[in-house]
C-alpha cells in the first residue's frame, strides 16, 4: 500500500498547483511584434479550428490493428488456460497412478 | 475434428495473410472511399457474431432439454466468443462511422440492438461467473432469449429507417468487392470454428479435472 | 384441476398476501414516484420538461420499480420456502409461471395506475387523449417486461447474487420492450400526434409479448428443474 504521507504529499501539491495553473497561462507577456529582419512569428488570437475528423488512412489501421490485436490475443488466452489445466490435469493422474494420494 | 484442426489452421492463416491484398485490390466505394476497407472485416465478424449467438442458443437449448453436458460446454465458448467478436464489431463500426457518418455512435436500430445482443452474452457470461451453483441452467435460459434476439437485430434495418447500411448491401456487391468479402468471410468463419473447437476442448478439459478432483476426494 | 384454475389459485394466493400487508405495493409505489421525481430534476429545464421527456421518464420508471417488485416478490418466496412447495405441487409448471406472471401484471398495473396520471400531470404530457392506446402499450410493454422479469426473477431464486444479477439479466433482454414503449407513448405524446406509429409500436410489442410468454413457457420447466 502506498504511505499515507506520500499521499498527503502529493494532495497537497495538487491543492497548490491546481489555481496556479490558469493562472500561469493568463500571465503570459504579450506578443512582441516581429521585426523587419526575422521572418516573423504572426501572433493571433485565437489558434485555428482544428481539424474536424481523423484521417481516414488512421482510423482503417485502428480497426484492422484492433482487430488483429483481440483475435491473437484471445487465441493466446484460449491456449495459455487450456494448457495450464492441460498440465494441472497431467500432474493429478501421474500423482493418482503413483499412490493414490488425496491431492 | 482433431486431424483436420492443423490443416485447416494453417489455411486459415494463409488467408489472413492474404486478405489485406485482396482488400487493397478491391475499388473504392464511391461515397465514403478509403474508410469503406473497414467493412471487409466489419461486416463479416458482425456475421460472424450473430451465427455465434445461434450457435451458443441452440447448444443450450439441446442442453436444456437433454441434459448433455457437451451441449454446455459449446454453448459457453460460443457465448465467450460472441462476446470477444461483439467487441470488436462495436468498435471497427464507430471508427468506420467516425469518418461516413461524422459521429461515433446513432442512437439507430442496428446498432443499438447489437450493443443489446453484445450485452445479453456479457451478462451470461457473467451469470455463469457469478451465479454459483446451477448457474449453468440459469444461463442456458438466458441464451435462449438472447437467440430470440438475433433475427430481430438482423431485420431491424429493414425495417426501420436508419443510417447503417441495409442488408441487401451484401447481395448486390459488385465483383470487385464480393470477391474481398465473400473471402474474409470463409477466412473468419473457418477461424470461428477453430477456435469454438479450441474453446470446447478447455471447458472440457476442466471438467475432467474436476471430476478427478472429485474422484480423489474419498 | 384444470390448468385455469391453477393459475387462478396462484394469482390469487400472491394477492392474498399482498393485500394484507401491502408491503409490496406501498414500496414500488414510492419508489417509482422518487424515481419519476429524480429523473424529473435532471430533465427539466426552466421549469418545462425537455421534449419526449416524459415517455422516457415513466418507462424507466417502470422498469426500476418493475425490478424491485420482482425481486421482492421471489424473496418472498424464497425466505418461506413456497417456491419449493409450489414446485412439488401436482400442477402443471407452466401454471405456476402463469400465475406468478399475472400476479406481477396486476400488481405494477396498480402501481402504473398511480403513476400515469402523476407523469401526466407533472410533464404537462396528454397521456388519455387516446385512452385506449396508452393503455395498450401500458399493458402490452408491462406484460413483456414481467414475462421476461417474472422468469429470471424464478430461475435465480436460489442462485448467489441474485439480487445484482436480476437487473444485470433483465435490462439487455427487456430493451426492445422499453424502447418500443417509449417510442410508442412519444408518438402519442409529440405535438403532432403519430397514430400509425402508436399502432406499429403497439403491434411490436404485442409480438414480443407473445414471443416471450411462450419462450418462458417453454424454458421455465428445464430450468427450474434440479
Amino acid at each position: 500500500m502506498i504511505p499515507k504521507t506520500t499521499v498527503a504529499c502529493v494532495a497537497l501539491l495538487l491543492v497548490l498547483l491546481w489555481p496556479g495553473g490558469p493562472a500561469l497561462a493568463q500571465q503570459q507577456p504579450p506578443p512582441a511584434q516581429p521585426s523587419a529582419a526575422q521572418e516573423g512569428f504572426v501572433p493571433v488570437d485565437q489558434l485555428p479550428k482544428p481539424q474536424d475528423t481523423m484521417p481516414a488512412a488512421r482510423l482503417v489501421a485502428i480497426a484492422y490493428a484492433f482487430v488483429w490485436v483481440m483475435l491473437f490475443g484471445y487465441v493466446v488466452s484460449i491456449w495459455r488456460r487450456l494448457s495450464s489445466v492441460e498440465r494441472e490435469l497431467e500432474s493429478v493422474s501421474r500423482r493418482i497412478g503413483s499412490g493414490g494420494r488425496t491431492p | 475434428m482433431n486431424k483436420l484442426f492443423v490443416p485447416l489452421a494453417v489455411v486459415a492463416a494463409a488467408m489472413f495473410v492474404y486478405a489485406p491484398f485482396m482488400i487493397l485490390a478491391a475499388p473504392y466505394e464511391s461515397t465514403m472511399g478509403l474508410v469503406q476497407k473497414i467493412f471487409y472485416f466489419h461486416a463479416p465478424i458482425g456475421m460472424t457474431m450473430f451465427m455465434s449467438a445461434f450457435v451458443c442458443g441452440i447448444g443450450s437449448a439441446i442442453f436444456l432439454f437433454t441434459r448433455r453436458p457437451g451441449a454446455d460446454r459449446v454453448a459457453v465458448a460460443a457465448a465467450e466468443l460472441t462476446a470477444i467478436l461483439g467487441i470488436i464489431v462495436l468498435v471497427t463500426g464507430p471508427l468506420w462511422a467516425r469518418k461516413a457518418w461524422g459521429v461515433w455512435w446513432e442512437w439507430d436500430a442496428r446498432l443499438t440492438s447489437s450493443l443489446v445482443l453484445w450485452l445479453i452474452f456479457e451478462a451470461y457470461l457473467l451469470l455463469r461467473r457469478y451465479g454459483g451453483p446451477g448457474s449453468d441452467r440459469l444461463a442456458a435460459g438466458v441464451a435462449i432469449f438472447g437467440m430470440a434476439n438475433v433475427p430481430f437485430v438482423y431485420w431491424s434495418v429493414n425495417v426501420w429507417r436508419t443510417m447503417h447500411p441495409k442488408t441487401s448491401v451484401v447481395p448486390t456487391l459488385l465483383p470487385g468487392m464480393r470477391g474481398p468479402f465473400w473471402f474474409c468471410f470463409l477466412a473468419f468463419t473457418i477461424f470461428y470454428v477453430l477456435t469454438l473447437h479450441l474453446r470446447t476442448r478447455l471447458e472440457k478439459r476442466r471438467a475432467e479435472l474436476e471430476a478427478v478432483y472429485l474422484a480423489t476426494e474419498e | 384441476m384444470t390448468f385455469v384454475r391453477a393459475v387462478w389459485l396462484i394469482t390469487r394466493k400472491d394477492l392474498l398476501i399482498e393485500a394484507r400487508s401491502k408491503e409490496i405495493l406501498l414500496t414500488t409505489l414510492f419508489f417509482s414516484v422518487s424515481c419519476v421525481l429524480v429523473f424529473a430534476f435532471g430533465f427539466v429545464r426552466e421549469g418545462r420538461a425537455v421534449e419526449n421527456a416524459a415517455a422516457g421518464i415513466l418507462w424507466i420508471a417502470i422498469a426500476f420499480s418493475g425490478t424491485l417488485a420482482l425481486g421482492r416478490a421471489f424473496e418472498r418466496e424464497r425466505q418461506s420456502e413456497t417456491l419449493r412447495a409450489l414446485m412439488i405441487a401436482p400442477i402443471p409448471r407452466p401454471a405456476l409461471y402463469l400465475g406468478k406472471l399475472l400476479g406481477i401484471v396486476l400488481l405494477l398495473a396498480a402501481v402504473e395506475a398511480i403513476v400515469v396520471p402523476l407523469v401526466s400531470l407533472m410533464f404537462q404530457a396528454p397521456l388519455f387523449a387516446y385512452p385506449w392506446l396508452t393503455v395498450g402499450l401500458l399493458a402490452t410493454g408491462t406484460i413483456g417486461f414481467a414475462a421476461v422479469g417474472t422468469m429470471f426473477a424464478a430461475m435465480l431464486v436460489r442462485a448467489r447474487s441474485r439480487d445484482v444479477l436480476l437487473p444485470v439479466l433483465l435490462y439487455p433482454i427487456t430493451i426492445p420492450v422499453i424502447i418500443a414503449g417509449v417510442r410508442g407513448t412519444a408518438a402519442l405524446l409529440q405535438a403532432e400526434v403519430d397514430l400509425p406509429m402508436a399502432r406499429l409500436w403497439l403491434s411490436m410489442l404485442v409480438f414480443f409479448d407473445v414471443v416471450f410468454v411462450t419462450l418462458a413457457l417453454w424454458t421455465f420447466e428445464p430450468v427450474m428443474t434440479e
